[in-house]
This record gives structure tokens, C-alpha cells and sequence, in this order.
């Protein structure tokens, strides 16, 4: 009896299924110990990063191409030009170009993105039939004629190629006098349009913000208040205290409107649809001469006498030297604040739209190629991106803490030169 | 070239909005916020400042309390040994007290009983005076019932008082 139960456990034991499931098991157990034990709560979150960022990267790559393909038609916007738009012949030629092109005219995409516009342009569709519908909103144009008076009306008027109140458009999308006399344009163009969307959330945002100062005392702030109060910190502490010396406390409520309007530009000039309004010189110069005047204002006797006659420096180079001094002081230094802003928040966008641009100069040649393009565009594109998230900021900073060292330097405020004279 | 050159339209706005929110937020936003922000720095200064001297105090009332603790240690150490010293003072003085007051007795009780004694001896000799008056008195009655030797010794103490005299 007990010969046949041993025979049949070695049977057992010997089988194959049974060494199968005992090793399938340790595996199992293996896994599970090594799931249980192994991984420390960060590498576990630097999984669930990691799935998240591959699924961002291939959502968005996904939402891109379809949005772009939708966007740009290949040869239907050229077709539709030659349609409905003059038959000028520089426009045809310029349609032609873009025809050989294989219908994507990539210049031409990231202008539109980047310049200002009657217009706010979401993307458009085309028909079956060749026929496109544009998503955009029509924005009021103010246009003042000296003797002619105020002309306000929307740009939809100007739309299909009409004349309206004596305005046009030309080739290049411009408003004309078709009498041709000068006039001065006022309108609430997507860059102002951008900048009242911005001019309402810092009010609402810093005026909610003040609020909660008043509502909860000197005692630890709350929500968004706690991100805007380190970032006005800095700005006190770190720009307008070290370049203001004493005479901070006039200037601060300028350097930290200054600082917030140019990073919620910044920022919002990053979101897709929005307008670029802190890469527009127009505004980069706006804020340039403010601080020129300011400068101007605050200036004391001892920073033009400087400029004038700088101490302990020979007759002979005094001739050379002064007027160095004022081309720099006067000139340069306001220009570079201009150019710097401008160029760095134009030169992410331009380096965005590049790599978008590049997806339709491939998918122009083939469908794989545009595909193959997408995945590495998309990736470039985003590290861009992301770099510009940062450079927002950064540029921000720099423009802030440029204007608080000329508006300190006219004030004389920690440079030895200053001491001398006091 | 269209990038670089600025539009009027945009410098009006962007100058006109700027200078609003410059405004409105200096009123509305920063001016609050400052405050806010320097009160908060005031206040934590404040504390701890007083945090600070509360410390120093604590401290100083702490070598006080250890001083005043030595002191009062040192005074229970003076007070046992004064007391201490008056216990044994007045047990001496207790001590010699009473035995003066005993010697007192002592003597008075003396002087009593001598007293007594003298009064007694003095009582005893004068009881026995006149017992010794009244036993010569009945002897002489005894004897001089007859008239002889009333003579006889009336005569006797004629002698005597001249016998004396």
C-alpha cells in the first residue's frame, strides 16, 4: 500500500507540469517580492512620469498633426487666394511658389503666427468642394484720417476684397486709404485684444490677491497668493532693493507691474492660438521708453554732470568719451531693452513654428516622410517649448532688473562714481 | 521688415493699458500687498525681538530664582543654627532658672520649718512655763495650808529678796 503512494508522488514529482507550475510560481513570487520590496515609492513615481510624459508626447504629436492637417490643406489655400482675392500678379506668382512647394508655405505660416493682425485666427477647414471656412473672430478697426475724422467698423467689412468707408486691402492684407492718404490706425488688433485679456487677469488676479492680504492679515498667505507673494518678494528683494538702494519704495509698484506684465505676456503669448504680444517691437518699445522716462525723471545732477564731464579722465579723451557716454546712456541702453525682449520671445516662437512647419514640408513630399518628421518635430518642438516656459520668466527678470539698474544708475545709487560727488 | 517696425495703433494701446494697470494695480494690488508684507516682516521681527528679550528675562529670572534660592537656603541654614543656639540658650537658662528657684524653695522651706520650730519651742516652753506656774502654783497652795509655813515661807522669800539685793 504504501509502495503504490510513493510511486505515485514521484509520478507527481517527476512530471513536467509539476516542475512547469513550481517554477512558473517562484517567478510569480519572484515578481511580487520584487514589486513589493524593490521599488521605492520615487522610482515608482518616476514610472508613472514616465508613462504620462510618453502619453503627453504622443497625444499631443496625435493632436498636432491632425489640427495642422486640418489646418493647412496642401494647394487648397493657394487655389483659394487665386479665387477669391485680386488677381494681382505678384500674389499669383507668390501662389505659384507655394504651389511648387507642394501647397505649404512655411514663411509665410510662421509670419501669420507671429505678426499682428485685424483678425484673431483660430485654423480653417476646407470643404469638399475646394471652398474654406475660417474659424477666426473679426476684430473692431479704429482708423483716424486727419481731416476726414474717426472711422471705426469691423475688419469684417474689409474681408472679401471690398471697399468700405474708403479702406481696402492690399496683397498683403493691409489696410489701404484708396484715395491714398495718410491715416493713422488705432485698431484693436489680436495683439490689443491680447493685451486686455492680460490687463483683465492682473487685475482680477493681484486685486483677488491684495484681497486676501486684507482678509488674512500678517498671518501665512493661501493659494495663489503664496505664488505671487515669493515672486513680488523677489522682486523687492532681489531686483528693486540692491538696484534701488533706498529710493526702492518709489519704484517698486513699477518694476512689479512691469515684471508681471511682461511674464503673463510672456506666458500667454506661449499658449496655441493666443497672439504673441511681448514679440512684438511695438510693445517691447512701449515698455522700453517707460523706463527711458522714468529714467529721464528720476535722473539727479551728478549722473548728467558724469555724462558731461566724467571725473579723473584726460581733456584729450574726454571729447571721445562724452559722447560715447551719451549715445550708450540715452540710446543704447533703452534699445537693447526693446531689441533683447523682442528678440528672445520672436526667436522661441519662430523656433516653434520651424519645427511645426517642418511636419508639412515633409508630409508634402510623402505621408511617411511627414509622419517621420512629426515624431522628431513634435519632441524638438516640445523641448523648445519647454525651454521657452522658462525663458518667459527669465526674460521677465532681465527686463526688470535691466530697467531697476538705469532708473539706479541715474539716481547714482551704489556705483562709486555716485560717491564721489556726494 | 514688417517685424521691425512698430505699429501706432499697438504703442497707443500697449502704452495706454500699461499705464492703467500701472495704476490701478499701484492702488489696488501692491499698495495693500506691500503693507501686508512689510506689516508680516514687522511683526515677525517683532516676536522675535520679544521672543528674544523674553529669553534674556527668563534667564536673568532664573540665576535670580537660583540665587534667591541660595539665599534662602543659606538663611534656613542661619535661621536652624540661631535656633539652635536660642534652644540651647534658653534650656540653660531653663536649667539654671530652676534650680535657682529650687534652691529658693529649698531655703524658704527651710526658713519655714525653722520658723515653725522656733514658734513650736517657743509654744512648748510657754506651755511648760505655765504648767510649771500652775503645778508650783498648786504645790505652794499645798503646802502653805497652814499658817506656819505660810509665815515660814513668806519669810524665805524675804531672805531671798535680801539676800539678792
Amino acid at each position: 500500500m504504501a509502495d503504490r503512494w510513493l510511486q505515485i508522488l514521484l509520478s507527481i514529482i517527476h512530471s513536467r507540469n509539476f516542475y512547469g507550475s513550481f517554477r512558473y510560481s517562484a517567478f510569480v513570487t519572484y515578481l511580487c517580492d520584487r514589486l513589493k520590496n524593490h521599488p521605492s515609492p520615487d522610482s515608482r513615481m518616476t514610472v508613472r512620469l514616465k508613462i504620462k510624459a510618453l502619453t503627453t508626447i504622443v497625444l499631443a504629436w496625435v493632436v498636432t498633426a491632425h489640427v495642422c492637417a486640418s489646418t493647412d490643406d496642401p494647394a487648397a489655400i493657394p487655389q483659394e487666394s487665386a479665387a477669391t482675392e485680386i488677381s494681382d500678379s505678384s500674389h499669383a506668382a507668390a501662389a505659384e511658389s507655394a504651389n511648387e512647394e507642394g501647397g505649404f508655405n512655411a514663411g509665410e505660416m510662421i509670419m501669420e503666427h507671429i505678426m499682428d493682425s485685424h483678425e484673431w485666427h483660430f485654423f480653417t477647414l476646407t470643404r469638399k468642394d475646394g471652398t474654406e471656412w475660417h474659424a477666426s473672430i473679426c476684430l473692431p478697426v479704429i482708423i483716424y484720417t486727419p481731416g476726414v475724422g474717426l472711422n471705426v467698423f469691423s475688419f469684417h467689412k474689409l474681408h472679401h476684397p471690398q471697399v468700405y468707408k474708403g479702406f481696402a486691402l492690399d496683397e498683403e492684407n493691409h489696410i489701404v486709404r484708396t484715395d491714398g492718404k495718410t491715416f493713422y490706425d488705432f485698431s484693436i488688433t489680436k495683439n490689443v485684444m491680447q493685451l486686455f485679456i492680460a490687463f483683465t487677469l492682473m487685475l482680477i488676479l493681484f486685486i483677488s490677491v491684495a484681497r486676501n492680504y486684507s482678509k488674512y492679515g500678517v498671518k501665512a498667505p493661501k493659494g495663489i497668493q503664496s505664488a505671487i507673494e515669493v515672486i513680488v518678494l523677489f522682486v523687492r528683494d532681489e531686483i528693486a532693493k540692491p538696484m534701488l538702494g533706498e529710493h526702492y519704495k518709489k519704484y517698486l509698484p513699477y518694476l512689479l507691474t512691469l515684471f508681471f506684465f511682461i511674464w503673463i505676456n510672456n506666458v500667454m503669448g506661449l499658449i496655441p492660438g493666443s497672439a504673441n504680444v511681448t514679440g512684438n517691437i511695438a510693445v517691447t518699445m512701449t515698455l522700453a521708453v517707460l523706463t527711458f522716462i522714468l529714467m529721464m525723471f528720476s535722473s539727479r545732477k551728478s549722473y548728467w554732470l558724469h555724462m558731461v564731464s566724467p571725473p579723473g579722465v584726460p581733456l584729450g579723451v574726454k571729447f571721445i568719451l562724452v559722447p560715447i557716454e551719451f549715445i550708450s546712456n540715452l540710446i543704447v541702453k533703452p534699445f537693447a531693452l526693446m531689441i533683447r525682449l523682442f528678440a528672445n520671445m520672436l526667436a522661441g516662437h519662430l523656433l516653434v513654428l520651424s519645427f511645426i512647419a517642418l511636419i508639412f514640408i515633409f508630409a508634402a513630399l510623402s505621408v511617411l516622410a511627414g509622419i517621420g518628421a512629426s515624431i522628431f518635430s513634435v519632441a524638438f518642438a516640445t523641448f523648445i517649448y519647454l525651454l521657452e516656459l522658462l525663458v518667459t520668466a527669465l526674460q521677465a527678470y532681465i527686463f526688470t532688473v535691466l530697467s531697476a539698474l538705469f532708473i539706479g544708475e541715474t539716481l547714482a545709487v551704489g556705483s562709486d562714481h555716485g560717491s564721489e560727488h556726494h | 521688415m514688417q517685424l521691425l517696425t512698430p505699429g501706432l495703433g499697438l504703442i497707443f494701446w500697449n502704452t495706454l493699458i500699461f499705464l492703467v494697470v500701472l495704476i490701478l494695480l499701484r492702488k489696488y494690488a501692491w499698495k495693500p500687498i506691500l503693507k501686508a508684507l512689510d506689516d508680516r516682516e514687522k511683526t515677525i521681527d517683532d516676536s522675535l525681538k520679544t521672543a528674544e528679550r523674553t529669553k534674556e528675562e527668563m534667564n536673568a529670572l532664573k540665576s535670580e530664582h537660583e540665587e534667591m534660592l541660595q539665599q534662602a537656603k543659606q538663611e534656613r541654614m542661619a535661621i536652624i543654627g540661631e535656633a539652635n543656639r536660642i534652644k540651647e540658650q534658653i534650656i540653660t537658662e531653663a536649667k539654671e532658672k530652676a534650680g535657682a528657684e529650687a534652691a529658693k524653695i529649698t531655703e524658704d522651706a527651710r526658713r519655714e520649718i525653722e520658723n515653725r520650730k522656733m514658734e513650736a519651742i517657743v509654744d512648748v516652753k510657754n506651755q511648760i512655763g505655765a504648767m510649771v506656774v500652775e503645778m508650783s502654783e498648786k504645790v505652794l497652795r499645798k503646802q502653805l495650808e497652814n499658817k506656819t509655813e505660810q509665815e515660814e515661807y513668806i519669810r524665805r522669800l524675804a531672805d531671798d529678796i535680801t539676800r539678792n539685793n
